[in-house]
C-alpha cells in the first residue's frame, strides 16, 4: 500500500498548496504538538474544511483520522467514493434540515446512533474531525454548536478535544459556489480542551466554541467591505487584532 | 565561447548570472562568519533564509531562460497567480464577489498572457486596462451586492493591475529587441523567442538592477539609517536607505552597461528611473499592507515573506522601463 499512501500524501500536499493554506499552533509556532488520538472540531464554512484538515495533520496521525461527513451530500457516487475511499470519512445521516433552528435547542438533536458510531471510531483508536455547528456557515461568523462534541467527549473522556480554527476557506470556497478561487488560509490547531468531570453540556461547547470565535477574529482575513463595522472604517491599522471579535 | 547559446542565454548573461552568483558566495560566507560570532539571532536567521532564497531565485530565472521565452512566461503568469492570490486575500472583497473573483484569476490572467505570448503588443497593452477594467465592475454589478462596491472593485482591479498587467511587463522585455532593430510593424506578431539573448540582457539588467536596488537600499538603511521617510508607513524606509541603495544600484546599472544596447549615461538613467520606481512599489505596498494590518503579503519566501514582498518594486519599475525603452529605442 506504499503507493496509495505516497499517492494520499501528495494528494495532501496538493490540497494544502492549493488551499494557501498556513498550518500553525495556537501561539504561533509552526511544529505541531499534536495527541496520538484526538477529536478535532473546526468552524465550517466550505466543502474544503474537512478535506484541508486532513490535508494539515502530520502522515501519521493522517492514517487513523475519519473526518465525519454529511451523507445526504457525500453519500453517493463519485463523491461517496471520494470521501470513503481516499479519506476514510465517516458518512453520518443528518436529522432533517439544518434550516430547522429550533432543533438546535433540543438534547443532543442526533438521530439515534450518530453519536454512537462515532464513538465507536473512537474505540477503536481513530481520530474524528467534526464540524458541531452541524452546517456550513458564511465563514465570519460561528453558529451554536450541536451537542455531539459534548456526547463524544463525556463518552471518551481520555481522548484530548482539539479546537480548529479555519481562517479564510470560505473566501476559497463560499457556499453555494461551485468554482474554488485560491486564497491563502490559515489553520490554526488550539490546545487541547478537557471536560471537567461535573461540566455541563451548554457551559463545554459554548467554552469550545469560544476558542474558536476568538482564533478567528485573530486569523481571519479583512472584513469584507458588506460587513465591515462602521466604527473599523477599513482604514485603521489592526494593531489589536484581538479586539476585532465577532 | 563567444557563440554559445542556450535557450535565451549567452555568453554574456551567463557571465552576468556568474557575477551574481559571485555576490551570493561572498554574502554566505559573511552571514555564516556572522553567524558564528553573534549566535543564532533572529536577524541572522532571516538573513540566511533571504539569502538562501536567493539562490533558489536566481537558479530558477537562469532555469527558465535557458529554456526559452514560453517557459519564462509561464513563470511569470504563475507568479502572478500567486501574487493574486495573496492580493485578494487581503482585500475587502465578499461573497457577492467570487463569480468576478473566479473571471480574475482564472481567464484574465492566462487571456492576457496569451496575448504577451503571441507579441501581440496592441492587444497586450490595452486588454487589462480598458477591457477588463471596464468588464470587471460590470460583472459585478450583475452579481447585485451594492455595499461596498466602489472599495471591492478597486481593490479588485487593483489586483489585476499590480500582480498581473504591471509585472508582465518583465516578460515583455523579451520581445522589445526585434523592435529595437527592425522596427515596431516587424515586431508584431512575431515568433517566441525572436528576442534572443538580448532580450534576456534587458531583463536580467532589469531584475539585477531593481532587486540589487532593494538589497542595497536595505543595506544602507541597516547600517546608516536615521531619518525615516514616511514613518506611519514604514519605519524602516530611512533616506539615507533611499539615497544610498538607488544611488549605488544606479551606479551598478551604469556598470552594466556593456550587456545592455544602451551606453552608460542611458544605463544609469534607465536604471535611475526604475530604482526610483521600485522604491515607490514597496512604499505603496507597505502603505496596503499596513492598512491592512499585515507584515507581510505571505509566506511563500521564507525570510522574505510573500510573492508580493518580494515583487513590489518589480511590479513598479517593469511598465516604466519597458515603455522607456521602447520610447527611446524603438
Amino acid at each position: 500500500m506504499n503507493v496509495g499512501r505516497a499517492s494520499r500524501r501528495s494528494l495532501a500536499k496538493l490540497i494544502s498548496a492549493f488551499a494557501g493554506a498556513r498550518v500553525v499552533t495556537a501561539a504561533g509556532e509552526s511544529e505541531l504538538d499534536l495527541p496520538e488520538q484526538a477529536i478535532y472540531y473546526a468552524n465550517h464554512s466550505s466543502h474544503l474544511d474537512f478535506l484541508t484538515i486532513w490535508a494539515a495533520l502530520p502522515a501519521g496521525l493522517q492514517q487513523r483520522a475519519r473526518p465525519v461527513a454529511a451523507k445526504d451530500y457525500w453519500g453517493s457516487g463519485v463523491r461517496k467514493a471520494f470521501a470513503e475511499q481516499i479519506f476514510n470519512a465517516y458518512l453520518v445521516e443528518r436529522h432533517g434540515s439544518s434550516s430547522h433552528r429550533q432543533r438546535t435547542s433540543d438534547s443532543g438533536v442526533s438521530p439515534k446512533g450518530q453519536v454512537e458510531g462515532m464513538a465507536e471510531v473512537l474505540a477503536a483508536g481513530d481520530s474524528l474531525i467534526i464540524f458541531p455547528e452541524g452546517t456550513r456557515g458564511d465563514g465570519e461568523t460561528i453558529a451554536q454548536f450541536h451537542g455531539g462534541l459534548y456526547k463524544l467527549a463525556r463518552l471518551h473522556p481520555e481522548v484530548p478535544v482539539v479546537p480548529v480554527t479555519l481562517a479564510n476557506l470560505g473566501r476559497i470556497l463560499p457556499k453555494g459556489e461551485r468554482i474554488p478561487v485560491p486564497h491563502l488560509s490559515t489553520v490554526i490547531f488550539c490546545e487541547p480542551l478537557h471536560l471537567a468531570p461535573d461540566e455541563d453540556k451548554s457551559t463545554f461547547l459554548a467554552r469550545a466554541r469560544q476558542v474558536l470565535v476568538e482564533g478567528l477574529a485573530k486569523h481571519q482575513g479583512p472584513q469584507s467591505a458588506d460587513t465591515a463595522r462602521q466604527d473599523d472604517g477599513g482604514s485603521a491599522p489592526r494593531s489589536h487584532p484581538g479586539q476585532d471579535n465577532l | 565561447m563567444s557563440d554559445w547559446e542556450l535557450g535565451l542565454l549567452d555568453s554574456s548573461s551567463l557571465k552576468l548570472l556568474g557575477g551574481v552568483v559571485v555576490v551570493l558566495v561572498v554574502a554566505t560566507v559573511i552571514a555564516w562568519l556572522l553567524g558564528r560570532r553573534l549566535g543564532p539571532m533572529s536577524t541572522i536567521v532571516n538573513l540566511k533564509q533571504r539569502i538562501n532564497a536567493w539562490w533558489l531565485m536566481v537558479a530558477l530565472i537562469g532555469a527558465v531562460l535557458a529554456a526559452g521565452e514560453t517557459v519564462t512566461i509561464v513563470l511569470f503568469l504563475l507568479l502572478s497567480l500567486l501574487a493574486l492570490r495573496e492580493f485578494i486575500t487581503i482585500s475587502p472583497t465578499g461573497r457577492g464577489d467570487h463569480k468576478v473573483l473566479v473571471w480574475l484569476v482564472f481567464i484574465i490572467p492566462a487571456v492576457h498572457y496569451w496575448f504577451l505570448w503571441e507579441h501581440w503588443y496592441g492587444m497586450f497593452s490595452v486588454f487589462i486596462p480598458v477591457y477588463a477594467f471596464l468588464f470587471l465592475p460590470t460583472r459585478n454589478a450583475l452579481a447585485g451586492q451594492t455595499a461596498g462596491f466602489l472599495q471591492r472593485t478597486a481593490a479588485i482591479q487593483w489586483a489585476l493591475m499590480v500582480c498581473v498587467y504591471a509585472l508582465s511587463y518583465a516578460p515583455a522585455l523579451l520581445q522589445l529587441p526585434l523592435a529595437m532593430e527592425a522596427g515596431r510593424d516587424a515586431a508584431e506578431g512575431s515568433a517566441p523567442g525572436t528576442g534572443g539573448a538580448t532580450g534576456a540582457h534587458l531583463l536580467l539588467f532589469l531584475l539585477i538592477v531593481v532587486q540589487g536596488s532593494d538589497v542595497l537600499q536595505y543595506v544602507w538603511g541597516k547600517t546608516l539609517g536615521r531619518h525615516p521617510i514616511a514613518p506611519s508607513v514604514s519605519p524602516n524606509k530611512t533616506w539615507e536607505g533611499f539615497i544610498g541603495g538607488v544611488l549605488s544600484a544606479t551606479a551598478l546599472g551604469a556598470a552594466l552597461w556593456w550587456i545592455t544596447p544602451f551606453n552608460p549615461l542611458m544605463a544609469a538613467l534607465l536604471a535611475l528611473i526604475s530604482c526610483v520606481m521600485g522604491f515607490a512599489g514597496g512604499l505603496v505596498m507597505s502603505a496596503i499592507k499596513r492598512d491592512r494590518g499585515i507584515k507581510d503579503f505571505g509566506s511563500t519566501i521564507p525570510g522574505h515573506g510573500g510573492i508580493m514582498d518580494r515583487l513590489d518594486s518589480l511590479c513598479f519599475a517593469a511598465p516604466v522601463f519597458f515603455h522607456a525603452v521602447r520610447f527611446f529605442y524603438t
